[in-house]
């Protein structure tokens, strides 16, 4: 069977916004970096500028071990876009700090996708300015 | 016109255009001067309309949407499939893999099967193969063997598990209950609601994401605004006759009927596999194809017409697939996968 790799550069590749920039920021140094709200803890599924649980105007950006749980997938075979490389396998991931990040696995076949496997994070590049985060088995 | 013909209503007593293309229609129809929303198409334009009438600002509001030659390059997936969001873009997600990413969860969770989810595909899709009307009529029956043999899309999803995309339009007047009343065979709204977690295709689509601890998660989007609806009708789902489900995918039919308590969370995989939704059942869904084989113009115009089927049924119009005596219709637009979902019960007597 096929192993699931990262996609070539080439692909449509993220437009950084002013609010997600250390993000991918982080990304390119090859750090995991995430917001959780200096008041309250809560951890967001992006890059805001509020608590989306205290409401406190406090979410600060903390580094993520990279190490997490595989919370769901799926197995592409007919892409939106036909430079994407199929198949591939668009993920959920909970890392261990408790926050959820879309990605996708890559190092393992299809078939080895199960809940709960731990999984840690693997950068590659995407473009000349984007370097993007998958995640392999641990 | 021909919503406005069917309602026996003067396109110069339109006085609201209520949708994403409301100033085009308003310049085109020259209606103008003339009140115009831009509300979402479908039930949260119905809505809209509704709150227009009832604060008087309006007496008769046209929502009208159509699609045609937007999806021309067949390589790629429908446009309006692929916002080019930053945290999805680079992972190739599209509708397909967003809402698998929710019917996984389900999965892993219930133990629903893909038998289950392809049960729901084949019999809206018969339903479509049956209806004169429907774009893919005659290219049936569809057995559930035949949904789970189709390519593969995005695991658990095979083609037939997906909605189509096809072109067209459709139009609804929205009028007071009193001008109604001279219309021949009126529907009226009896509640409807909607819920909402987020944008669309933006951050990743997590079943468990909640908010509000003391509500419901996204997994169940729609089910805070099926019970609104339902309060507001004074009505219960056991007393709905047909559910025109919006079937963006195979798998939102099971979770629709779990969050909008016509069965018990974990259930809507055996109440689909035991025959509970087909053409004379317990509950009939979808009736004329849906977006799986009825039409699915562009972004828009397929949501209205889970609004326009669900009134054919109470008003007894259907070209196929009546469901007799339909006293109560829910329908719906949305699903899990887009993080946003819309509930309506019409009824023919005025509440």
């Amino acid at each position: 069977m096929s192993v699931l790799l990262p996609q070539p550069e080439g692909t449509p590749a993220p437009r950084p916004s002013l609010r997600s920039r250390a993000y991918w920021d982080g990304c390119r140094a090859h750090q995991l970096l995430y917001q959780r709200c200096a008041q309250c803890s809560f951890r967001s599924l992006g890059a805001f500028t509020v608590c989306a649980q205290c409401h406190a105007a406090s979410p600060v950006w903390a580094e993520s071990s990279g190490v997490g749980s595989l919370y769901s997938w799926t197995v592409v075979w007919r892409p939106p876009d036909p430079s994407f490389r199929v198949p591939y396998a668009p993920a959920v991931v909970r890392l261990d700090e408790g926050f959820w990040m879309m990605s996708a696995v890559i190092g393992c076949e299809p078939e080895a996708l199960q809940e709960d496997l731990r999984v840690m994070v693997e950068f590659h590049p995407a473009s000349s300015e984007i370097t993007l985060p998958y995640f392999r088995p641990a | 016109m021909g919503a406005l013909a069917d309602a026996g209503i003067s396109p110069r007593d339109v006085d609201g255009v209520v949708g994403t293309d409301c100033a085009q229609i308003v310049l085109e129809l020259g209606l103008g001067p003339c009140t115009r929303r831009p509300s979402q198409m479908g039930i949260p334009a119905l809505l809209d309309a509704a709150a227009l009438i009832t604060t008087g600002q309006c007496n008769v509001v046209l929502i009208a949407a159509g699609g045609a030659g937007v999806h021309v390059d067949r390589s790629s997936t429908a446009p309006w499939t692929r916002p080019a969001n930053e945290l999805v873009v680079g992972y190739g997600l599209f509708t397909a893999a967003e809402f698998a990413l929710m019917a996984r969860r389900h999965m892993l969770t219930y133990g629903t099967t893909p038998e289950q989810l392809a049960t729901a595909a084949a019999v809206i899709r018969t339903n479509g193969h049956e209806n004169p009307e429907a774009v893919y009529y005659g290219r049936g029956p569809f057995s559930p063997a035949d949904v789970l043999a189709s390519r593969m899309i995005a695991d658990p999803f095979h083609l037939l598990d997906c909605a189509t995309t096809s072109e067209g339009g459709c139009a609804l007047v929205l009028t007071t209950a009193e001008r109604a009343a001279a219309c021949e065979a009126p529907v009226y709204v009896l509640g409807g609601a909607s819920d909402a977690f987020g944008p669309a295709y933006v951050v990743a689509p997590v079943w468990d994401f909640e908010p509000r601890a003391d509500s419901f998660p996204a997994g169940l989007v729609g089910a805070r605004a099926a019970r609104a609806a339902f309060a507001m009708a004074g009505l219960s789902p056991s007393d709905v006759d047909v559910a025109e489900l919006y079937d963006p995918f195979s798998f939102e039919i099971i979770r629709q009927l779990e969050a909008f308590g016509f069965c018990a969370a974990g259930e809507g995989g055996a109440f689909v596999e035991e025959g509970n939704i087909g053409p004379g059942a317990l509950l009939p869904v979808t009736t004329d194809g849906g977006t799986m084989s009825f039409s699915h113009p562009g972004i828009n115009a397929q949501q209205l017409q889970r609004v326009i089927r669900a009134t054919q049924q109470v008003r007894g119009s259907c070209v196929s697939h009546q469901v007799e005596g339909a006293e109560v219709a829910l329908c719906s637009n949305g699903g899990s996968g887009a993080l946003f979902c819309d509930v309506l019960l019409l009824g023919p007597e005025r509440p």
